[in-house]
């Protein structure tokens, strides 16, 4: 097993300092020979070329690279990508993940996931990956609707949407991803869109720099079941966009015509930045350890995309869950006097003779 | 005053008393104190789910039974020589099991009138003459005589009274010559930093060993000899701790490191709350938020390289199943241990059962072969675990390790073996290409098979050239990659199912214990029932009738001679805690009309009515 313990030394994005470096590397690399097979005109598409050019900015090599997904069509992403992989089971890819970034800390570890996949099925082991802040990076391709299995509604679905399994309207409230994940404690939430690859590899180095778990919301359109969801915000003037950038007044619209305040109860509120003193415009920080505020910009979006931010909603420095267990060995067997070798087998005899023992003549 | 000591060859003693009385701990002492002494000895612990039923009632009554003797013992014993009952609850729920002329030590305070009718009495049985007619009664205030002992030590009187157990485990410490110092060392340990609570349990069982020594009501005193057994040095073991501990052994013996992703259950916390301590091993614990999420995190640790674990009980079986699947698919070890429980659902969590065998070898969808080991006593528990390891590894398959409640808890003394008589796990396989060619051959397969085993390259990520893709979807045979094709599929069926039956290649034969050789008998077991059935055999021989016994550890593959075994005998006797699984499977593989035998009423078989059983189908054979 390679030693998983060696800091590579260089100054490299912040979940990567254990990983082995190798520059040089090129979008073709991680490529799999596998022919791509998702519907034409599907944002996968998109995302996976974004993913595939982005992962030579990392410096990781190709084998230290590890892409887990669960079941859907996000999910097929890691037979494409030249890396190692695993396609799981319908839900699970966090845990699968978590026990794998615990044990492996030379690895650079995605999960890629879809609204289906994290939020109904696997919910808990999201909102507990996220908790735990093991070091794994999750991308949530959002498209509000089951695809592989023809056009269910999904847990983002707006309410009332007419399915084939809901032909008079589903009836549940939708959740908001982003929401979701800063209510379950993510160290680091962010959103991005399939069609925006500039901003989604912005987002993806961001996630890439943080130690921790991350979450990102891509959103991403299903052109056959439910073609056209994002549309509010596919335009790069879209009126209601807005881009977060940490240390940046909050801007946006027709000419950036447009701020945010603070208003009751913590509650944000657009206004037209030309009625208030420039003073009371909010300035985005991501790093704020209280999520009250990255909580109020999730809630700007109520679903019609008339106030919709995208961007590094949180980022905050947090032990991860691997380097603290890493920790808890390595004190362990700094205390022990056994050490190696040969100490090894007397540290088990010990330990299986325990100190209660009698002999027999 | 010199008492009288008489000597016996075996004890069988059950404390029973409330839940909160401490049971547990008194018998685990006196285990202790049985084990250093030299005895051999086996226990069987039976208590509520419930942390503190109510106080006093017949659900909240927790028992401890030990058998210990002069000479080599299976099973815990079927009926106390000695009852210690603390409270009326604890007569009541226990006094059926008592065999008449044993002795039977009662807790007079105790028997107030509110705890008689919480047990369900209308008057004290006590002052029944056909309790004391029918056993060797001792009337004993035990509280009242705890608290007047510690009357000097500045404690609440509640926290005197709760001393009461150690005044018990004193007066039988006493009663039966047990070595006392374990004890006083354990209770330093325990209560050093709370000097007046140490001091009061200390006189608590210093003043019942006095008790025991002045009062007349004890005229005799009892000597059990050290047992002679096999040269070596010993320790008493439960089953879980021996399974962890079997479980560093794999992890250093196969050179892994182990980890471990669990979620609490009972009869299995146990193993997480061990292997938790053990970090300076390199152990990994991982608690996880389900049991789905649990065996998940084990089987992502799988394919970074660990030696992954997963512990359980029937419950968690039933959600761990599609990861087992999954994990049969990408063919990657796991150890996925059942400790076994009553049920069906949430059942008798802590009682022990033997349902789960059909569930471990057919509870995934589609055609998901999975090789079964199973323990057969507490210490075994510890070799159950290399063997389970053994065969993750090498053929990169989960193994369900099959355990249950009564060995998880059960105790028997161990004798504690060499490192270096244990199995090499490291040289069966490596991170390597293997059993690719070296150079790939242009292009890693990560479905290419050793010949011999079938195993696929256990590649994990990191290793430089070997990047692959797996996952539940069919796969094609060799390249690995998703294939829809029918004769794929059906090949890759077949050869999932022969990888696991090939592994009988690897097992040892089963052997048959038939000291004539002419028994026409054939008792078969598996699992924990080993004990009961050995004594069993061993009573039905003394009886003058030839049996023969075998027991299973490996429920599949069978080992390659289980068929000739079988066939050899005119009547096949098959007890199980169940209703007849492993019966069923050897009927429908081997075509032979085995006799089942079935008790399930959470406990162990009692050695006389399996005795019973098997003299009924030799006198019919």
């Amino acid at each position: 097993m390679p030693n998983t313990d060696i800091p590579n030394g260089s100054s490299r994005l912040r979940s990567l300092t254990l990983v082995p470096h190798e520059s040089g590397l090129a979008t073709r690399d991680f490529k799999s020979d596998q022919e791509v097979r998702w519907c034409p005109g599907c944002g996968d598409y998109a995302i996976l070329a974004a993913f595939q050019s982005f992962l030579p900015s990392l410096e990781v090599p190709r084998e230290n690279i590890v892409v887990v997904s669960g079941i859907g069509c996000s999910s097929r992403l890691p037979y494409y990508v030249n890396s190692y992989g695993m396609h799981s089971i319908h839900g699970r890819a966090p845990a699968i993940a978590s026990g794998l970034a615990a044990s492996r800390r030379d690895l650079s570890v995605w999960v890629i996931t879809g609204d289906g996949d994290a939020l109904s099925i696997g919910g808990n082991h999201l909102i507990h990956a996220l908790r735990r802040n093991v070091n794994i990076k999750i991308l949530l391709f959002n498209n509000r609707i089951y695809g592989l299995t023809k056009g269910q509604y999904s847990p983002t679905s707006e309410r009332g949407k007419v399915t084939k399994s809901t032909p008079f309207g589903s009836l549940d409230e939708p959740f908001n991803p982003v929401s979701l994940a800063l209510g379950a404690g993510a160290s680091f939430v962010a959103r991005s869109v399939d069609s925006d690859r500039k901003h989604l590899q912005s987002v993806l180095r961001a996630a890439a720099d943080h130690e921790g778990a991350a979450f990102i919301e891509v959103f991403q359109n299903c052109p056959i079941f439910n073609d056209d969801a994002f549309a509010g915000v596919k335009q790069p003037s879209a009126p209601g966009l807005i881009r977060l950038s940490h240390g940046s007044p909050i801007r946006f619209g027709p000419e950036e015509s447009m701020g945010l305040t603070l208003g009751a109860y913590g509650a944000l509120e657009a206004v037209p930045a030309s009625s208030v003193p420039s003073s009371s415009l909010v300035t985005h920080d991501e790093t704020l350890e209280d999520p009250s505020y990255a909580f109020a910009l999730s809630r700007l979006d109520n679903g019609d995309f008339s106030h919709t931010p995208i961007g590094v909603f949180r980022s905050v420095e947090r032990p991860s869950y691997d380097s603290l267990m890493a920790s808890q060995i390595s004190e362990a067997q700094a205390a022990s006097s056994h050490t190696d070798g040969d100490g090894d087998v007397d540290a088990l005899a010990a330990l299986i003779a325990g100190n209660d023992t009698w002999e027999v003549a | 005053m010199t008492k009288q000591v008489q000597e016996l060859d075996h004890v069988i003693i059950r404390f029973a008393g409330d839940s909160g009385d401490g049971m547990q701990l008194t018998g685990d002492r006196f285990t202790q104190e049985t084990a250093i002494f030299g005895n051999d000895l086996s226990t069987l612990p039976n208590f509520p789910a419930e942390i503190r039923a109510p106080a006093g009632t017949l659900p909240g009554v927790s028992s401890f039974q030990l058998h210990f003797a002069d000479h080599d013992i299976l099973t815990p014993g079927d009926a106390p020589d000695v009852l210690v009952a603390m409270n009326p609850a604890a007569l009541a729920a226990n006094l059926k099991d008592l065999p008449r002329g044993a002795d039977l030590i009662v807790n007079t305070d105790e028997f107030t009138k509110r705890n008689l009718s919480k047990a369900g009495y209308d008057a004290n049985p006590l002052d029944d003459d056909s309790i004391a007619q029918a056993y060797s009664l001792h009337p004993v205030p035990l509280t009242s005589l705890t608290v007047k002992a510690l009357e000097d030590i500045d404690i609440t009187r509640k926290d005197a009274e709760r001393a009461k157990n150690m005044f018990a485990l004193g007066l039988l410490s006493w009663l039966y010559g047990r070595p006392a110092e374990g004890t006083l060392a354990f209770l330093e340990a325990k209560f050093g930093k709370k000097p007046e609570v140490y001091k009061a349990n200390v006189t608590a069982f210093q003043a019942g060993w006095s008790y025991g020594e002045t009062t007349e009501d004890f005229s005799v005193r009892y000597e059990v000899k050290a047992a002679s057994l096999a040269r070596g040095k010993y320790r008493n073991i439960t089953g879980n701790t021996a399974l962890s501990y079997g479980l560093i052994a794999a992890s250093k013996l196969s050179k892994l490191p182990l980890f471990l992703g669990s979620y609490p259950i009972t009869p299995a916390s146990d193993v997480l709350h061990e292997l938790a301590k053990h970090k300076r091993f390199g152990v990994r614990t991982f608690q996880a938020e389900d049991e789905i999420a649990a065996v998940g995190s084990a089987l992502g640790a799988a394919f970074g390289g660990s030696l992954a674990v997963t512990t359980t009980s029937g419950p968690g079986m039933v959600l761990k199943a599609e990861t087992v699947g999954l994990a049969v698919s990408v063919e990657l070890p796991l150890i996925v241990c059942d400790i076994q429980r009553a049920g069906p659902s949430t059942g008798m969590p802590t009682k022990t059962e033997q349902a789960d065998l059909l569930m471990a070898l057919f509870g995934r969808n589609g055609e998901s072969p999975v090789p079964v080991v199973a323990a057969a006593s507490p210490s075994d528990c510890f070799h159950a675990a290399i063997e389970a390891a053994r065969i993750a590894v090498t053929y990169r398959t989960p193994v369900v390790l099959l355990s249950d409640g009564y060995l998880a808890n059960g105790s028997e003394p161990w004798r504690i073996p060499e490192i270096s008589s244990l199995p090499d796990l490291s040289a069966e396989f490596a991170f390597t290409t293997s059993p690719n060619p070296a150079d790939n051959g242009g292009g890693f397969q990560p479905f290419r098979r050793d010949p011999a085993t079938l195993a696929r390259p256990w590649a994990i990520p990191g290793t430089p050239g070997l990047e692959h893709r797996i996952g539940g979807i069919e796969k094609a045979d060799g390249a690995g990659s998703i294939s829809y094709d029918p004769v794929n599929h059906d090949l890759m069926v077949r050869t999932r199912q022969a990888k696991i039956d090939g592994i009988a290649a690897s097992i040892p034969d089963l052997e048959v214990d038939d000291p004539d050789g002419d028994a026409r008998v054939l008792v078969l077991g598996w699992g924990s029932t080993y004990g009961s059935i050995g004594a069993a055999a061993r009573r039905v021989r003394r009886a003058g009738h030839p049996v023969a016994q075998a027991h299973l550890r490996h429920l599949n593959p069978f080992p390659a001679n289980l068929g000739d075994v079988l066939r050899r005998y005119d009547k096949i006797l098959v007890p199980e805690i169940n209703l007849g699984q492993l019966a069923l499977l050897l009927r429908g593989k081997f075509l032979v009309d085995v006799i089942s035998y079935n008790r399930v009423r959470g406990l162990p078989f009692r050695a006389a009515e399996l005795a019973e059983a098997i003299e009924e189908v030799i006198t019919h054979a």
